[in-house]
């Protein structure tokens, strides 16, 4: 690794860097989990192969797609207004990047260490509704109008117990800073009952957490049973409907690269991101390569969950979905607050 | 092919036909309500009753069957054109004529079918009673032209969309329809399909081929014919 | 089988109310939503045309006729055997169910009465075709409220349902089979043992439809107290079958008419349920659906032998009269009234089809429901588009 360090690149190599890998980040990330989860996963709970064709069993699917969606016809309704329709979408996948920013894969790996890590990313989550609405709005379709409006609804009542959520993490963990959650939990000095063997994930104590974090991720990502703005067999796509070709594309990979972002967020804080744990012994040198593929097995893991959660249950009506949000996840994270702090206080 | 009012006339047929009691029963209680309202009537013993109600007692019969006699189960409601169709089986084939012959024959004459009626349109409804296990036609005399009867929806909600298809199909004016108006056919659609004296127009299109057997009769083994059969 | 709660009821209606005064205060104006005709929802090619206000329905009408075919029209110049083909299409999912009416009106109205064997396969495979149909509802229902999984399985299973009805008629939805006094041809060989492991395999699937989406909560959230139909409305409007009996109307036609199918001598129950919302309908289906297939197993070990065909004259001309008769059909009471001159074809065939009436209530039940409840609802009438525009 010395070598490498002893590079000491200029600014504005290392930000061209950071750029360039952001962007292949996000498609990728989007790639790996629509195909695993959404191509495969899903039809072996449906009792069939999925997509064999592209490549060995389907792996370059997406690479199909994206060339299929890529090459079609450049359409807008005609009583559209073209400059927010246009701009929609790109607003949806910048938020994505975005959040992209603070995500931490190893000791160094991460884009921008903010301190303000987690606080940055729940502001930054909020961003994507606005494109929802920008769609919605001008595709001049009441179907579109119709998703677009329910997404408001549900999008916003869902941040508030995500929020509460990690507010539990927060307060354990003392800082907002991603690096310092991971090292937090995994890091020298991590135990939980006197024992550092597995170090401090706040899966174990944030339980509680962790689900209203969860079912928040599946609302916010406008999963099933909360794919109300999208339902299908109601408003055929939601504020989608009236997208095609690359503009479609384009809120397709950020839905995915979303989940995965998400889910790696679920990951750093409450199963330990990129860390294992101190009392492993394993050396910091050997966790710059390791990180990221720890991360990306523990964020497969939340990934599964959300998406087996997705394929299972039908849906809940809008109603019902603002209803359990304000009268059941957030009384229950509240009271998850108060118990985080006063055993923090009191341990 | 209707009988008279009196049960005595199927006594006296080659078989011994039972008399149905249960349906018999209906006739006497429609009749004890509407009294001249009840026209004619037809029992198959044991399988079906048809009456024939006069055209001022029609909505009276269907408050009548609906509360006194209890037939609360709607069934449908439409309507027959008796006046025999001028094209009959659109036989133009080459086929046909070597069977039929050319010679146009005369029309048919006007006849009616079980229950009576006086008149080229006739509406006929369908409601049952599901406790006592029985159904009964209704049939009302329309008119000959410019068809027309009370509507039914004030008893039976349900009767609402099957006049809208009789108003289209046939002509028929249900007086007192809340919105009477097209529900299969495009609203300006002219003409009214399912009488007689419209012209089933594939047939004119694309003639008919003919009666062709393409597979014998079961249980036999003979040889497809282009007879005139089944 | 816990019924909706009052409590559960005042505070769907509460809810209702709420946003009809909402919407009244801040003097929204309507807005004109069409569903379809092109629609993932709506079974074909049927067109809703919702008035909303907000997220809740005004007034809801739908119309229809973008399938009509004119049936009753064609029938007029067609013989007996050409229309039993032609009706096959008529309840597409239904197969072998469309052909019973009218081959038993054109059998009394003929006197001739088909032998006993001819009589029990018939019954069979009218199960079979009964089971097959609602099968497809049990998965199509998840589809409506967003469970996309549970129709994979559906589909998968009533393939076993498909295999048999082939094997007999040489096709599975459009068999064309029945024939004026008896049917086409006799069983295969080894059919009956199939048939049994097919029976074996509905109920497998009723019960993974049971624990999927019936346990489900979210199922019943949406589903319980929505649409709830009153009995007296359901008799009003002329809805039946299955939506008759989850409104607690204890009447099927299997059991209550005898038009010479042998249900008489099998033991069966009929499921009723109090409720009269879609989740009853749903219940009932499932519930008809196990029955259906313990029905086919008790007629399966019981076939009489026999030839399957009456003596009919080679030229069938059915005598002068009228007759109706209706079967319990899988969407509901399908009745053929045939009005015969003593011709080669009828006079007049009027088609009475269950999903006609189940649909005319539409408007009067969608008043003030939600826009994902028109779904629900609609999806729990269960109508297929071929039956209603005939």
């Amino acid at each position: 690794m010395t070598p490498l360090l002893a590079l000491d690149p200029a600014y504005w190599q290392v930000t061209t860097l950071k750029g360039i890998l952001a962007l292949v980040v996000v498609p990728t990330t989007a790639a790996i989990i629509a195909f695993v989860f959404l191509f495969k996963f899903v039809s072996f709970m449906h009792n069939r192969l999925g997509p064999m064709e592209a490549g060995p069993h389907g792996s370059l699917q997406l690479l199909a797609e994206a060339g299929r969606f890529l090459q079609k016809e450049d359409l807008a309704p005609e009583q559209a207004d073209k400059r927010i329709f246009r701009w929609a979408p790109i607003v949806v996948m910048v938020a994505t990047f975005l959040i992209y920013v603070v995500i931490p894969a190893g000791p160094n790996a991460v884009i921008e260490d903010l301190p303000g890590g987690i606080y940055y990313v729940l502001a930054i989550a909020s961003l994507s509704v606005l494109g929802i609405l920008m769609a919605g709005w001008a595709s001049a379709n009441k179907y579109a109008l119709l998703g677009a409006l329910r997404a408001a609804g549900q999008l916003i009542a869902y941040e508030l117990p995500m929020v509460l959520a990690v507010l539990g993490v927060v307060i354990q963990a003392g800082t907002i800073n991603m690096q310092g959650i991971v090292a937090a939990q995994m890091g020298d000095g991590a135990e939980i009952f006197g024992l550092p063997i597995i170090g401090n994930p706040y899966i174990l104590t944030q339980f509680v957490g962790m689900l209203i974090f969860i079912t928040a991720i599946q609302a916010e990502l406008s999963q099933t049973p909360f794919d109300m703005p999208v339902a299908e067999s109601e408003i055929v796509g939601g504020y989608m409907v009236e997208y095609t070709g690359t503009r479609f594309l384009l809120f397709f990979l950020a839905e995915f690269s979303s989940a995965f972002a998400f889910a790696a967020i679920a990951a750093t804080l409450f199963l330990g991101g990129w860390a294992l744990p101190h009392a492993w012994g394993i050396p910091y040198g050997a966790m710059h390569v390791l990180g990221p593929f720890v991360l990306l097995a523990k964020t497969m893991a939340f990934a599964l969950i959300i998406f087996w959660v997705r394929f299972t249950f039908p849906r809940l009506r809008e109603d019902q979905l603002q209803k359990f949000a304000w009268k059941v996840l957030i009384p229950v994270a509240l009271a998850n607050i108060m118990l985080t702090a006063v055993l923090k206080v009191v341990f | 092919m209707s009988s008279s009012d009196t049960p005595d006339t199927d006594v006296t047929e080659a078989e011994a036909v039972e008399v149905d009691e249960l349906r018999e029963g209906v006739v006497a209680r429609l009749r004890e309500v509407l009294g001249d309202g009840v026209v004619e009537h037809h029992i198959v013993p044991n399988c079906d009753v048809w009456i024939r109600i006069r055209p001022d007692a029609w909505q009276a019969a269907a408050s009548s069957v609906r509360y006194t006699l209890g037939a609360r189960q709607f069934g449908f409601l439409s309507a027959i054109d008796w006046q025999p169709s001028p094209w009959r089986r659109y036989m133009d084939s080459e086929v046909d004529k070597a069977v039929h012959g050319d010679e146009p024959k005369p029309l048919p004459e006007m006849t009616t079918g079980y229950a009576g009626g006086e008149t080229r349109f006739q509406v006929f409804a369908r409601v049952a009673n599901i406790i006592e296990h029985w159904g009964v036609t209704l049939k009302v005399d329309a008119g000959d032209t410019d068809p027309a009867v009370d509507t039914w929806t004030k008893v039976y909600a349900g009767a609402d969309w099957h006049e809208r298809e009789t108003w289209e199909m046939f002509g028929v004016r249900f007086e007192g329809h809340p919105f009477l108006r097209n529900i299969y056919l495009p609203s300006g659609f002219e003409g009214n399909p399912l009488r007689k004296d419209y012209p089933l127009l594939s047939r004119f299109t694309k003639p008919w081929p003919g009666i062709v057997d393409v597979e014998p009769m079961p249980g036999t083994d003979e040889e497809p014919s282009s007879e005139e059969g089944a | 089988m816990t019924a909706v709660s009052d409590r559960q009821k005042l505070a769907y209606l509460a809810g209702q109310a709420a946003d009809a005064r909402v919407n009244v205060e801040l003097e929204t104006e309507g807005m004109v939503l069409n569903i379809g005709p092109q629609h993932p929802a709506t079974h074909g090619t049927l067109r809703i045309v919702a008035r909303l206000d907000g997220e809740q329905v005004v007034q809801a009408e739908p119309i229809m006729g973008y399938m009509h075919r004119g049936y009753e029209k064609l029938t007029e110049v067609r013989t007996y055997a050409q229309i039993t083909a032609l009706i096959n299409r008529i309840d597409w999912v239904g197969s072998f169910a469309n052909e019973v009416p009218f081959i038993l009106a054109a059998e009394r109205l003929m006197g001739i009465e088909a032998p006993p064997r001819a009589q029990w396969i018939r019954t069979i495979l009218f199960e079979m075709g009964r089971m097959a149909n609602i099968i497809l509802f049990l998965g199509d229902m998840g589809i409506q409220v967003g469970a996309l999984t549970p129709m994979f399985y559906a589909f998968r299973d009533r393939e076993f349902i498909l295999n048999q009805i082939e094997a007999v008629t040489g096709g599975r939805f459009h068999p064309n089979f029945d024939r004026i006094g008896g049917l086409k041809d006799d069983l295969p060989k080894g059919w009956i043992e199939d048939s049994h492991t097919a029976m074996a395999k509905v109920r497998e699937i009723c019960d993974i439809m049971e624990d999927v989406l019936l346990g489900a909560e979210i199922f019943e959230a949406r589903t319980r107290g929505v649409g709830v139909i009153p009995p007296d409305v359901a008799m009003q409007f002329g809805l039946s079958g299955a939506n008759a009996r989850a409104s607690g109307i204890d009447w099927d036609l299997r059991r209550d008419t005898d038009v010479g199918l042998p249900y008489g001598q099998v033991d069966w129950k009929v499921w009723t349920h109090p409720d009269g919302d879609s989740f009853a309908r749903y219940w009932v289906r499932l519930q008809e659906t196990r029955e259906a297939s313990l029905i086919v197993d008790q007629l399966l070990d019981t076939i009489p032998s026999g030839p399957v065909m009456a003596k009919v004259p080679r030229i069938i001309k059915v005598p002068e009269g009228e007759a109706y008769v209706a079967t319990e059909n899988p969407l509901g009471e399908m009745g053929f009234y045939v009005v015969s001159k003593g011709d080669l074809n009828p006079f007049r065939v009027k088609i009475k089809t269950a999903s006609f009436n189940n649909l005319s209530i539409t408007p009067w039940l969608l008043r003030g429901v939600y826009v994902p409840d028109i779904i629900t609802i609609l999806g729990s009438l269960y109508f297929i588009l071929g039956d209603l525009d005939r």
